[in-house]
């Protein structure tokens, strides 16, 4: 029972990681319906950045919040050039040009950084202390609980701007039906634009957490964390928000139980089996609703 | 014994009923023609009765030859394959293809060589290829397309594009072919013609057609019989002097004259 | 008409041995370095024909190949372990060809329901499926793999002409099955998936045949991808790798083989000028991608063929 307690809070906390990454999947695929692969890659950037921040910048859990800003601030700003560049002239191209395109893109921030910053691992120099909490005998850290709290914070606030904000109203717009809201005078390349910028700074949050959780950065970090975030918006239901809230904190617990009592090695492959019962049993993924196309 | 028998056929997407207990008949070389106003639920039943949608409840029985045959939730190939055809609302040719490819795809379910005498190119393949662009050829020029064989499907203008749907549908060799508002976006003159088209392909053919439109002229001077669908029920069927009367007619679709 | 055929096929028949020799006396003539670079060309087109099958002509958007490269390269390895001659080769490539097939009707039965990007990703997990298998078996010398893959009897230079002959039937495969009419039911499904099965088309089972061939070529090209770098390991078949092949379609042209032939061959050239710096590698392979996609959607070549050039011409002498 322990165990499984425990497995569950770290499940959470890796899973907590994987939903705000899923978050960004999820709002660009609602918009424009592109699988964003390179989103993966932002992540992988904003963990850089908070690396950089940590090293050279400040400590401390100041310094905690101003890489989180930074990463976030400068994440959204490479999300928005990004569509910008690649994609938007790709709007009206089918959804595999669209694809291909996006793994265009993420090989090319890949290798850049790989590049400028060489293929190795660089361990990160932690803002704060790791202090560590019993409580009876489960095992906290502080940064898991960081991760956490941050995590809550940034999902409140996104579920503010969506739900409550002019510029949320027009993306809930353009993704229904962006000609209309086009017609009702949405400025549809500017809600797109933001929406980039909004999935991209959670991503970048995320890319920080990440830091704090395994104190590791490189620049193929973002690859498989990517996938399992793009599988976390499937499970949930692609193009709902809370879907990949709820389809995040899932797979990182699903991951977290299956490394623990199957074996680490086949931890991947039960996730990836999940996605594709998933994509074949309800395609539309467990809080969504099918649709079928129109004959 | 009549060629369809629909019986008590209902469609409900989640709570919403698209068709409710529709029952119908139509006969061997029968023209007839579905009406109603949008969204009453013409095209789902049209999916229903080719297998792009699996009915909620009721039977759809096709005569074939000797017996009936229930063909309520096949496979829409398989239906194809029973021996109905049938057009698309919003043409879907295979627009990349030429114009004599997208006649010989329909052909394909009656092609009588295997994977393997393809690859390997044995007499049977050519003998059947030969075959089939012959007979293509032939549906082409009754069509008027004959000119345009080599064209890219997308490039054809849209009323031969319209043609070339109705080809491709009686390349599959049907018995009953729906046709979904083949004269919209027609001009009259169009319509006039594609009018004609529709009954020399009925005798030419010995086929049954059952159409969807909303050009009253065509279907007025054009069907045998109407049934006519309304909120997803049918509100009436006769002949279309019988419809230019009925009071529900009027009162749901037909406004005030004819 | 059918003796015309009859004809044709001899003179093909003629230009494709003429062309053997001549390709196997002129990679005799070349520096090693570039020998090597040739033989990756042919295992490159050869996954890559099999990819392009998959693609651009079913229409299906498949991730898994270097799934079905690792088992056609696994199953020679095993076989070479014991029999490294052709004919362990030939026995290995058959294994290889079978389990694909068998591997690839259980992803196809459950993955073809769905289109487009979807498929991507469900193939893509399988791949990854096949993959963490192979490193946690013990036939498959788990994470660190299998070496010496070296072949008896066949140096680089008879490589490469089996690896040509396999293409040139690979072509011809590929060319037969689309110019029936088997391969336009494929191609109906591509164009419009939902119209194919009103026409009597049975959609699945051509998306189907299709994915097994193309998946039997990958294995196929990983037959011949131990014996080229004489040692094989899981990581060699990641995700990348089907990025690779998919580089060359792409650059090719969804449709066309003579698109994905020559693509091989300038990936191929790029890779060994660029050997020493892959990470520039790497960013080419990625601005290809982008830039075809943005500026020429269908590939360099379209889903033309380098014959339709010289066809138009005979059409307009007619």
């Amino acid at each position: 029972m322990v165990q499984f307690i425990q497995q569950l809070v770290n499940g959470l906390s890796i899973g907590s990681v994987f939903a705000l990454v899923a978050l960004g999947y999820t709002m660009v695929y609602g918009i424009i319906k592109l699988i964003n692969f390179a989103h993966g890659d932002i992540y992988m950037l904003g963990a850089f950045i908070g690396y950089f921040s940590f090293k050279y910048i400040a400590g401390g859990y100041g310094g905690f919040i101003l890489a989180l800003v930074l990463a976030m601030g400068g994440c959204a700003l490479i999300g928005m050039l990004i569509e910008k560049v690649a994609y938007k002239p790709l709007r009206n191209a089918s959804r595999i040009t669209a694809l291909i395109t996006a793994m265009g893109v993420s090989y090319f921030l890949e290798y850049v950084m790989v590049y400028f910053f060489g293929a190795e691992r660089r361990t990160l120099t932690a803002p704060f202390e790791n202090t560590v909490f019993h409580i009876g005998e489960i095992t906290f850290t502080l940064s898991t609980m960081i991760i956490v709290v941050t995590t809550i914070i940034l999902m409140l606030l996104l579920t503010y701007i969506v739900n409550c904000t002019k510029m949320g109203k027009a993306m809930r717009a353009v993704s229904t039906d962006p000609d209309a809201a086009r017609l009702m005078g949405i400025n549809v390349d500017h809600t797109i634009s933001f929406t980039f910028a909004l999935g991209s700074a959670l991503a970048g949050a995320a890319g920080v957490l990440i830091g704090l959780h395994y104190n590791i950065v490189e620049p193929l970090m973002g690859m498989i964390p990517g996938l399992k975030a793009f599988i976390a918006a499937v499970f949930g239901g692609i193009g709902i928000i809370p879907g990949a809230m709820f389809g995040g904190l899932s797979i990182g617990v699903i991951q977290t139980f299956a490394s623990g009592y199957i074996s680490s090695l086949w931890q991947d492959a039960i996730v990836y089996g999940l996605l594709i019962i998933i994509l074949v049993v309800k395609p539309a993924g467990l809080l969504g609703k099918n649709k079928k196309e129109k004959v | 014994m009549a060629l369809l028998t629909v019986k008590n056929l209902t469609k409900n997407f989640g709570g919403l009923c698209a068709n409710s207990n529709i029952s119908m008949e139509v006969a061997s070389n029968e023209l007839v023609g579905l009406i109603g106003p949008n969204g009453a639920g013409k095209t789902t039943l049209f999916n229903m009765l080719t297998g792009v949608y699996e009915p909620s409840g009721g039977t759809i029985l096709l005569n074939n030859g000797d017996h009936e045959v229930s063909i309520g939730g096949m496979k829409p190939y398989k239906v194809t394959a029973m021996g109905i055809a049938r057009t698309f609302q919003n043409i879907r040719l295979f627009k990349g293809l030429s114009v004599l490819e997208n006649v010989k795809i329909a052909m394909h379910k009656d092609v009588h060589y295997h994977l393997a005498q393809a690859i390997f190119r044995t007499p049977k393949f050519y003998q059947e290829e030969a075959r089939m662009e012959k007979q293509a050829r032939e549906l082409l020029s009754i069509m008027k397309l004959d000119q345009k064989s080599g064209e890219l499907a997308d490039n054809l203008p849209y009323g031969e594009q319209r043609r070339l749907e109705i080809a491709r549908a009686l390349a599959t060799n049907p018995k009953l072919l729906f046709l979904d508002e083949p004269a919209a976006g027609m001009n009259p003159q169009e319509t006039a013609e594609l009018t004609e088209l529709i009954r020399f392909i009925k005798e030419r053919f010995q086929i049954s057609i059952v159409l969807i439109e909303h050009d009253m002229s065509l279907v007025m001077n054009l069907c045998e019989r109407i049934y006519v669908l309304d909120y997803g029920k049918m509100i009436a069927k006769g002949t279309p002097s019988e419809i230019a009367v009925n009071q529900k007619v009027i009162d749901s679709y037909l406004g005030e004259e004819v | 008409m059918k003796q015309s055929f009859s004809r044709k096929n001899i003179t093909a028949l003629l230009i494709l041995v003429v062309s053997v020799i001549l390709l196997s006396v002129m990679f005799g003539l070349i520096p090693p370095k570039w020998q090597k670079t040739f033989i990756t060309a042919c295992y490159y087109i050869i996954g890559a024909l099999g990819l392009n099958l998959i693609i651009g002509v079913s229409g299906q958007f498949s991730l898994g190949h270097a799934g079905f490269i690792a088992i056609g390269a696994y199953s020679v390895g095993i076989i070479f372990q014991s029999n490294a001659t052709i004919y362990g080769f030939a026995l290995g490539t058959a294994l290889g060809i079978v389990i694909t097939c068998a591997v690839a009707l259980i992803i196809a039965i459950p993955t073809f329901r769905l289109r487009g990007d979807y498929l991507a990703i469900a193939t893509l997990g399988f791949s990854e499926i096949i993959r963490i298998v192979i490193q946690n078996l013990d036939i498959t010398g788990g994470a660190s793999g299998l070496s010496y893959l070296s072949f008896e009897g066949i140096n680089d230079q008879g490589m490469f002409i089996m690896m040509v002959i396999t293409i040139m039937l690979a072509i011809l495969l590929i060319v037969n099955y689309v110019k029936s009419s088997h391969g336009r039911a494929t191609v109906s499904v591509r164009e419009d998936e939902i119209a194919a099965e009103a026409m009597g088309i049975n959609t699945t089972k051509y998306k189907t045949v299709a994915f097994l061939i193309g998946a039997s070529l990958a294995a196929v090209a990983g037959a011949y991808f131990g014996p080229m770098n004489f040692f094989i390991k899981p990581g060699d078949f990641g995700f990348t790798k089907s990025i690779d092949v998919l580089v060359i379609v792409v650059l090719g042209g969804m449709g066309s083989l003579s698109g994905t032939v020559v693509g091989g061959i300038f990936i191929a050239v790029m890779n060994t000028f660029l050997q020493d710096y892959s990470e520039i590698r790497m960013i080419l392979y990625a601005l290809i991608l982008v830039l075809v996609m943005i500026l020429r959607p269908r590939g360099l070549f379209g889903n033309k063929e380098i014959t339709d050039i010289w066809k138009k011409k005979t059409k307009g002498a007619e």
